[in-house]
């Protein structure tokens, strides 16, 4: 027995063959107007037996569903929360890794053999790295997730691990969460629809300017320290203000990217509001900012010819600061971030703090603002179409030197492409995706100090399970 | 022609199997709710569960318990009208919007309020019986009378006149000697109200305030054991029992059990106290 959704059109299909235009339709009709509900992290979709659509406008990308149960510690408010009502074989599981074919093409890379710059291009079948993901609840109101993350060829890495008391003194604005995890962005890097080389990030989360020694990767970059969250009951209202040690989220106290070395901490918040705007959506703007330091130098021991960094020192202040929208249209979502970065003029000009005198003419610290705009339109839960631009482009030189190319640095890119999701069952996630981005870096280019563009081709199947 | 023929079925038959979804609406206080963007949010949240045709039969399915609600046979647990009648529009949003703590169904409190609404015009496109019945009217509810150790002592004397005890236990804790008896109208087995379990009411079913308590009584929870008193019972009664339904909330900071305390800390029913622990 069919349902309401598109059993009929498949018949009708198969009673009309033949037909080019009946055809279509049959093809059409799979894609628009499929019966099969879409699929999330399927760990949660097992322990709760909802379809990943329920969290996901398309997944990875979280709605305001998908939003409140994260808020809430991976917890829907109901007694299945707590693992003891779990099926003892329950495994809070989840992998993930995308085979893939793709293309990756620069300009102006200067070629030993010709001594030229020139147009390189590489192109062939591969993998993506694997996230093997658990995630859920150790109790009722105890949440916890770890993820080890690995690249083709690597070790593994913990991309997070952490562990979550929710709804402290019985209110969910107080949440304390302890471990590397993301910062609270609400716009989130780790759950969008882009996964190229060139798409696969915003250069907004990951930017320094050419020569900086800032340590700190970016706001994208998981972290490591305390935060306490909250949210009103239905998270639209939602804040976050965090306690991180200046390491960039690399363990053994690594700043500045000497192990061992760390003595300071940074602080990160963000605040955001949501509001229905009748028959359109949630619609949600948000602050953020993140204030740092980053050493400039290190009191270092040898012994035997091995010189190895103790403790950074000079340490100096970096911040990012923005703000955000995201703006919904009914199936039409759309994400616009603006944001403004500083470094100071000793990391900005790569000089220890304690040698200013070795600071160029004109130093200072440079200044950079930034955004993008990226819209979804969700055709259905399981086809959705993307596309992005995004620009960071400099507004203070670190020094007059640099000052002589101003758009050095500069980053502008965008990106279109679609994710289907063609088998979508309560068991696990595939998504065919195929994407086209480029990005343009201003003045980058070794040879010439030309504009270098970079361009990705992928066509992958994006699945968990 | 032949093609230009086919192009019209077509196009007739997406409209004839459209067209039912389409009409329906539902109302919720100054907002109406459309079947045809209903469909597209329970494709999104909900066809999981309840499955494509609304039966409850979605692929979770097998492996929830409570089973997923029947939208076909349209009979519903937590309504505002008498037992055996459609529920309001009202009743199913706020169903929706609170979920149900004890099964999968979670709340939906974050959806705009006109999705949830659309929901509501979607799910009542499954039944025939939202065509040929209307919902039921709302029963009243008088003003709550003060708490008590009268009204908590009466509202004992109920407790076991009307053997609420057989099913929930003398303590409240669902234990009763029918508790392992009982099935739902889809025969699946079903257990009664454990008012002792919880700190809070998070755990009710249908609504936590006094109010939702008293108007289970009288609608009764229709697919269950659970049956109207609307036709046995005064209202005064009924929120006698009510404020004694709370002194078995036994972890739960209430009126009820500051009286109950104040008074002594014991019910002093007859009936209870001659039953008083044997109900296990």
């Amino acid at each position: 027995m069919h349902g309401q959704f598109g059993g009929s059109v498949r018949k009708l299909g198969a009673a009309l063959p033949g037909s080019l235009v009946y055809f279509l339709v049959l093809i059409l009709s799979f894609v628009v107007s499929s019966s099969q509900p879409s699929q999330a992290i399927p760990a949660f979709a097992r322990k709760y037996g909802l379809p990943c659509s329920a969290c996901h406008i398309g997944w990875p990308i979280l709605n305001v569903f998908g939003q409140q149960f994260r808020d809430n510690g991976y917890q829907l408010g109901n007694d299945r929360d707590s693992p003891i009502y779990q099926n003892p074989a329950y495994w809070p599981i989840t992998f993930r890794v995308t085979p893939q074919w793709h293309l990756e093409s620069q300009n102006k890379v200067l070629v030993d053999q010709t001594g030229a710059e020139q147009t390189v291009t590489t192109t062939g079948f591969d993998l993506s790295g694997l996230d093997i993901w658990t995630a859920g609840t150790l109790y009722k109101n105890i949440s916890f997730s770890v993820l080890p993350s690995m690249g083709e060829g690597d070790t593994f890495h913990f991309e997070n691990a952490w562990v979550r008391f929710d709804n402290l003194f019985k209110t969910p604005w107080m949440n304390l969460k302890f471990g590397k995890f993301e910062l609270d962005m609400l716009l989130s890097e780790k759950r969008f629809l882009t996964l190229s080389n060139v798409g696969g990030l915003w250069y907004n989360y990951q930017f320094l300017p050419p020569g900086d020694i800032n340590g700190f990767g970016g706001i994208g970059d998981n972290q490591l320290g305390v935060e306490l969250s909250g949210h009103s009951k239905n998270s639209y209202a939602r804040y976050s203000i965090a306690l991180l040690s200046s390491v960039d989220g690399n363990p053994g106290l690594t700043s500045g990217g000497q192990a061992g070395t760390a003595r300071t901490y940074d602080v990160f918040a963000n605040v955001n509001e949501g509001f229905q705007v009748k028959g359109l959506g949630v619609q949600r703007v948000g602050l953020f900012g993140y204030v740092g330091q980053s050493p400039t130098f290190f009191l270092t021991q040898t012994v035997g010819g091995v010189t190895t960094p103790l403790e950074a020192q000079g340490n100096k202040s970096f911040s990012r600061v923005g703000a955000y929208g995201w703006w919904f249209i009914k199936n039409l979502d759309i994400e616009t971030l603006y944001m403004h970065g500083q470094d100071n003029v000793f990391l900005g000009n790569a000089v220890a703090a304690n040698d200013p005198a070795s600071l160029p003419a004109g130093a200072a610290g440079p200044t950079w603002n930034g955004g993008f705009v990226e819209a979804h339109y969700t055709v259905n839960p399981q086809f959705i179409l993307t596309g992005r631009y995004e620009l960071v482009h400099m507004s203070r030189q670190a020094n007059t030197a640099l000052q002589a190319t101003p758009n050095l640095g500069n980053v502008d890119s965008f990106t279109v492409g679609y994710r289907w999701y063609p088998i979508m069952f309560s068991r696990g996630g595939l998504a065919f995706h195929n994407e086209y981005a480029q990005a343009k870096t201003g003045n980058t280019s070794l040879l010439t100090g030309s504009d270098q563009t970079s361009r990705s081709v992928m066509i992958g199947f994006d699945f968990d399970y | 022609m032949n093609r230009s023929w086919r192009q019209l079925q077509l196009v007739a038959l997406i409209i004839a199997v459209g067209l039912p979804v389409l009409a329906q609406e539902a109302r919720v206080g100054n907002l109406t709710g459309h079947a045809e963007a209903g469909k597209k949010l329970y494709r999104r949240y909900c066809v999981g569960c309840h499955g494509p045709t609304g039966d409850g039969n979605g692929e979770n399915a097998p492996w929830i318990d409570p089973k997923p609600r029947d939208f076909v046979g349209a009979t519903f647990k937590c309504r505002s009208t008498p037992t055996g009648t459609l529920p309001t529009d009202q009743d199913l949003y706020n169903a929706i919007t609170r979920g149900f703590y004890n099964s999968n169904m979670p709340h939906w409190d974050a959806l705009p309020e006109q999705n949830r609404v659309d929901l509501v015009a979607f799910i009542k496109t499954f039944s025939p019986r939202w065509k040929a019945e209307k919902a039921g009217d709302p029963i009243s509810i008088p003003a709550e009378p003060p708490v008590t150790i009268q009204s908590i002592n009466h509202g004992a004397e109920l407790f076991q006149k009307m053997e609420c005890w057989k099913c929930h236990g003398q303590q409240g804790r669902g234990d009763g000697p029918s508790a392992a008896t009982l099935t739902d109208s889809k025969d699946q087995p079903i257990r009664p109200y454990d008012f002792a379990a919880a700190t809070d009411d998070s755990r009710f079913k249908c609504g936590a305030s006094n109010q939702d308590v008293y108007r289970i009584f009288m609608t009764g929870v229709d697919g269950t054991p659970m049956p109207s008193f609307a036709d046995v019972i005064q209202p005064n009664d009924a929120w006698d029992l009510v404020h004694f339904l709370r002194t078995l909330q036994t972890h739960r900071k209430s009126k009820e059990n500051e009286v109950l305390k104040s008074s002594g800390g014991k019910v002093s029913s007859p009936a209870a106290d001659k039953s008083s622990g044997s109900g296990n």
